[in-house]
């Protein structure tokens, strides 16, 4: 049975348009599944749903989020926020805003292990040196004290990194985690969450507009086109031949080094057709 | 590995850093004035030459030490009922003082939550706090000023209760601008996923972060609350007669400012120079306290 189970999620803009169309997707124990779409395919807004961090303005219109079989949607804030804290974590985006600037590292890590899971202090500042540790950060007591300001970028990601990874949660929803990075920065990240996710056996929803990140990561995938799942598949079956034309079309607008100029191309317009046919056959239906 | 050590309080190379850190004209040139100030009003009826309210028609309007025809005991001269402007000058701190502190600190207290709950709150406490502020800031503050303490009477509570009342807005503004840009970070996010409430995420993630702007403006509003209370004795509506106020001294000393300046213009340098410290105090202040800029 799968950990997470998102089923038939529709989300729109209140009184406005849909943002996500009857989603649904299955992260198993253990699994990275990768998200990939367009931008402003809504990827994120799935993550976000995930996480309980939808932007006020938008609504759930119907469907579930199974979290360990029980239905987000149905309970009441408080025990919602609760299972979400315990369960499940984030990987944000941009290292840079994502740390609090007045605070330093260590509390950062340590709090919610202290406030909200009700570790001891003493516990919570030896897992954090245990954790920084593991996501290869060297001189670990010197960093825990020091402000975010102080770190590199990469640094801060790795810190985003183990801090997600702090309260052994069951699920980790990765929000584009290399977007922000410099290339050379981007490879180590991902290996290492790649290596983290391993040895804690977290299964990983990992969002990204990028092909090349999910070949190496995720063991299954969903594609994503205007707020609907178009193809959900395994990786070898993706990478080997997608079965949707949107998919393929994706597939080969990936840069090659080896044809850098031949090899960049636009999704041809046919296949935008086909797929935007098919999203406003979803709507038809939508009241 | 050594033994891990993470507490908010300071380490010896933090204090160090510290020290290190030059602290700048900007932070002891006010800090020496203020001190001063202080140290003044606490002490007047020690350190005062003479009875601030004594009237004596045969020590009216000396000058200053420096003049011709000054009186030793009367350092800054004597106004034009022969009443010494030094030692009225220290009582005036007193109240002065007392005006910067209480009113700038509740105005803070006031404004600054009610910004911060409207700014990460957002919502129906954002639109009824925004559109309370667009409403009170459309209200001329030194006429409203006048009209609250012709309603409620003057007095030293009356011109702490006017201050507030009128300028609780302007951390309400600034505040709730600040929140709102910290609400949209990750990390406020990444706290909410961790399961932290509302109220909680903004005590401990939003709080820290606005608190530098917070304490400059502090700052600001006691050198403007001196400035109202000034104001407001100059227009006669502050203190009662008896007790010495700088602005009260001003408006005295504008009418005999032909035969005896001094007491127009020491009371007036006093003013200046504790406005211009409190907002320079709070510029210093935040830089001090911002973990970036430092």
């Amino acid at each position: 049975m799968s950990f997470l189970s998102v089923r038939n999620l529709s989300v729109s803009l209140k009184g406005g348009p849909r943002i996500l169309r009857d989603v649904s997707l299955d992260v198993s124990a253990g699994e990275v599944r990768g998200l990939v779409g367009e931008s402003g395919a809504g990827k994120s807004m799935i993550g976000k749903a995930v996480l309980g961090t939808l932007p006020r303005a938008l609504q759930i219109d119907r469907g579930k989020i199974l979290l360990d079989g029980d239905d987000l949607l149905m309970l009441d804030p408080r025990e919602r926020r609760r299972r979400i804290g315990a369960n499940v974590a984030l990987i944000p985006q941009d290292p840079l805003t994502a740390l609090n600037p007045s605070r330093r590292i260590g509390r950062q890590i340590t709090d919610r292990l202290v406030d909200i899971l009700g570790w001891s202090r003493s516990d919570a500042d030896a897992r954090a040196l245990v954790l920084l540790d593991e996501v290869h950060i060297p001189d670990a007591a010197r960093v825990l004290r020091q402000y975010p300001h102080e770190l590199s970028g990469g640094m801060r990601q790795r810190i985003l990194i183990a801090s997600a990874f702090a309260a052994e949660p069951k699920l980790i929803v990765a929000d584009e985690p290399t977007t922000a990075l410099d290339v050379t920065v981007q490879k180590q990240i991902l290996r290492l969450i790649r290596e983290m996710q391993e040895r804690h056996g977290t299964a990983l929803l990992f969002v990204t507009h990028d092909l090349g990140v999910v070949s190496k990561i995720c063991q299954s995938l969903s594609v994503l086109y205007a707020g609907k799942v178009v193809e959900d598949t395994g990786i070898e079956a993706f990478f080997g031949g997608p079965t949707h034309p949107y998919s393929a079309a994706l597939l080969a607008a990936t840069p090659k080094y080896t044809d850098p100029e031949g090899s960049l191309m636009p999704v041809p317009v046919d296949v935008i057709a086909q797929v935007q046919a098919e999203v406003d056959a979803a709507d038809a239906g939508w009241v | 590995m050594s033994e891990p050590k993470m507490s908010e309080t300071p380490t010896m190379a933090d204090v160090r850093g510290m020290v290190r850190r030059r602290i700048g004209p900007r932070l002891w040139l006010p800090g020496l004035w203020l001190t001063l100030l202080v140290i003044g009003a606490v002490f007047a009826p020690w350190i005062a030459p003479q009875d601030p309210l004594a009237q004596d028609l045969f020590t009216s309007r000396l000058p200053p030490f420096w003049m011709d025809g000054a009186e030793p005991g009367y350092l800054l001269g004597s106004d034009s009922l022969g009443r010494d402007v030094l030692s009225r000058m220290l009582y005036g701190a007193r109240i002065a003082l007392i005006v910067a502190v209480v009113a700038g600190t509740l105005t803070c207290l006031i404004g600054a939550t009610l910004g911060l709950i409207a700014g990460f709150y957002r919502g129906w406490p954002d639109m009824i706090i925004s559109r309370l502020i667009d409403i009170w800031m459309a209200f001329p503050p030194v006429l409203f000023a006048i009209l609250l303490i012709a309603v409620i009477g003057t007095g030293l509570t009356s011109i702490i209760i006017a201050i507030v009342v009128i300028d609780w807005t302007r951390f309400a503004r600034v505040v709730r601008a600040e929140a709102m840009t910290q609400g949209a970070m990750d990390y406020v996010a990444s706290a909410q996923v961790a399961g932290r409430s509302r109220f909680s995420t903004m005590l401990t993630e939003i709080l820290p972060n606005v608190l530098p702007t917070i304490v400059a403006l502090l700052t600001l509003e006691m050198g403007i609350a001196v400035i109202v209370e000034a104001i407001l004795s100059f227009v006669n509506l502050s203190i009662s007669t008896d007790s010495p106020t700088w602005g009260g001294m001003i408006s005295e000393g504008r009418i005999s400012i032909h035969q005896a300046w001094w007491v127009l213009v020491f009371p007036l340098i006093a003013l200046f120079l504790t406005v211009l410290s409190l907002s320079q105090l709070g510029e210093g202040l935040r830089d001090h306290f911002d973990p970036v800029l430092r």
